[in-house]
């Protein structure tokens, strides 16, 4: 374990290393974005509906109940931008691209084809990873902000047509503009941000790391999935725990 | 990069050695390869030449031993680089994602040597030359064996190398492409005078097109010498290995 986490570290050092070259490699940028974007738009948007309407409708009606309706604007606001859609979008992208880039990766290592690169001089690391890990960087976090609009209008219209509920929707968004800060919507960035980077490194490494055909192929792209969710999940604590001592 | 044919490498491998966990799959090989020779490893699959070009191009690092090209010890840093060299893989390794075009100029277009339009003619000549024309836009899946194959030695002479490495370059091809993909490593030592290092176990191919043929035999190499002095060579395991023939008496009985 400990191995792998010295050659994850030593991966995104060298990647950053490339960082200057990126825009040489622009092309391959934005042939990742496009894979990203097209595969789970759609699936982020229908998912963070649902989020955000499931957080109405638990919260709901406790807090109507109470006599505090006028809240539920700020409870879903401040939930959906902060914890749910970030976790939410790095768990569906570690399962959908993070899986991807193992397998491409991965066959690619299995059948010679990242040797042959290293035999004409192109490094792995700029021609492969360092593309995918900028595209990544850059999808994951736009696909949040989506998210969090989506997840917001679904929590609103829950909001607004559960009976149990009933908080008019214009109630509900003056909460929310009320309640959620600009320094929020950051907070759930920043988090997507290294989320994106961490799915991207252990799904490269994981696909680099490769060996012994199709079975390999299948082993290396659950890893990376486990290894992806299991360190997100870590991290979002200790990224809450931080973010929250500088928010202070 | 220019087309000098007086620019091939000579190769000193000294004493190499290299173990996987416990198994030892080169037990001290050393040999030397003239500049513009071919050089033919032979011997039985899983003897380690496999193993043994991949130390030769860098992409294993020996436990003892060195490799040295023009003199210079190929584990100094960036000394591999200083030098033109090409390797046409078992499985020909073409990168699935893209064309042959693109996979035959990859090296032109990933180190920015040439213009995109150049580039898009010098494929098309390399292309032409291995009999692929026309096959710029198919993607490697549609090729059949042969086909990428040759298409991987493109991929070799876009590079204009000074050392080119084949690993067992008419395996899983049938006897006519065999003899094409001899001819085209006899026609590349003409036209651009590389140091060839070919890894087969092809008896055929050795005969055909070897300077100098090697026998590699449980990590060891056992006869290095002309195709002429091989058949000589006394080694019982070497004359069973270049003399066995398949000759099963029984069959239609």
């Amino acid at each position: 374990m400990f191995q792998n986490i010295g050659e994850i570290i030593i991966l995104l050092w060298k990647t950053i290393k490339d960082l200057p070259r990126v825009w040489i490699e622009r092309k391959k940028v934005f042939e990742q974005l496009y894979e990203i974007g097209n595969a789970s738009l759609l699936m982020a948007c229908i998912l963070s509906a649902f989020i955000g309407g499931v957080v109405s409708l638990q919260t709901g009606p406790v807090v109507v109940e109470r006599g505090l309706g006028e809240v539920l604007g700020g409870v879903v606001g401040i939930a959906v931008c902060k914890e749910l859609a970030p976790v939410m979008m790095a768990v569906l992208i570690a399962g959908r691209i993070g899986s991807a880039m193992t397998a491409e990766i991965g066959s690619m290592q299995v059948y010679q084809e990242i040797d042959a690169l290293r035999t004409m001089n192109i490094s792995p690391i700029r021609f492969l990873v360092l593309p995918r890990i900028v595209a990544i960087s850059i999808a994951l976090p736009t696909l949040v902000i989506f998210a969090i609009l989506v997840g917001w209008f679904g929590g609103a219209i829950v909001a607004a047509y559960n009976y149990q509920i009933g908080i008019p929707m214009k109630t509900f968004f003056n909460n929310l503009k009320n309640v959620v800060e600009f320094q929020d919507l950051m907070h759930g960035l920043v988090k997507t941000f290294v989320f994106a980077v961490v799915i991207g490194v252990i799904s490269c490494h994981q696909g680099l790391t490769t060996v012994g055909g199709p079975r390999g192929i299948g082993r290396s792209v659950t890893k990376s999935v486990v290894n992806s969710i299991v360190m997100i999940l870590i991290l979002d604590y200790f990224l809450t725990r931080l973010l929250l001592y500088i928010e202070k | 990069m220019n087309s000098n044919n007086n620019n091939a490498v000579d190769v000193k491998v000294i004493n190499l050695k290299k173990k996987f966990e416990d198994i030892e799959v080169l037990k001290g090989v050393s040999f030397n390869v003239n500049p513009g020779e071919i050089f033919v490893i032979i011997g039985p699959s899983g003897s380690g030449k496999s193993v043994l070009l991949k130390h030769i191009i860098g992409l294993e690092t020996p436990d003892e031993g060195d490799i040295l090209i023009n003199g210079e010890s190929i584990l100094g840093a960036n000394v591999l680089a200083k030098y033109r060299i090409a390797m046409v893989f078992q499985s020909s390794a073409l990168l699935n994602s893209l064309t042959v075009e693109e996979n035959v100029g990859l090296y032109l277009t990933e180190h920015r040597l040439k213009p995109p339009e150049e580039i898009k003619k010098i494929v098309s000549e390399k292309l032409e030359l291995v009999g692929l024309k026309g096959a710029e836009n198919k993607m490697p899946s549609e090729l059949s064996g042969g086909m990428r194959k040759r298409a991987a030695i493109a991929r070799a002479l876009v590079i204009e190398p000074q050392l080119i490495l084949f690993d067992e370059p008419t395996s899983e091809l049938d006897p006519i492409i065999a003899v094409t993909i001899a001819e085209e490593i006899l026609n590349l030592k003409k036209r651009i005078n590389a140091t060839s290092i070919v890894v087969t176990h092809d008896r055929d191919l050795a005969f055909a097109i070897g300077d100098r043929i090697a026998m590699l035999y449980e990590g060891k190499l056992l006869f290095v010498g002309t195709p002429d002095k091989i058949r000589e060579c006394r080694d019982p395991i070497v004359k069973r290995f270049i003399s066995t023939e398949l000759n099963i008496s029984n069959h239609n009985e």
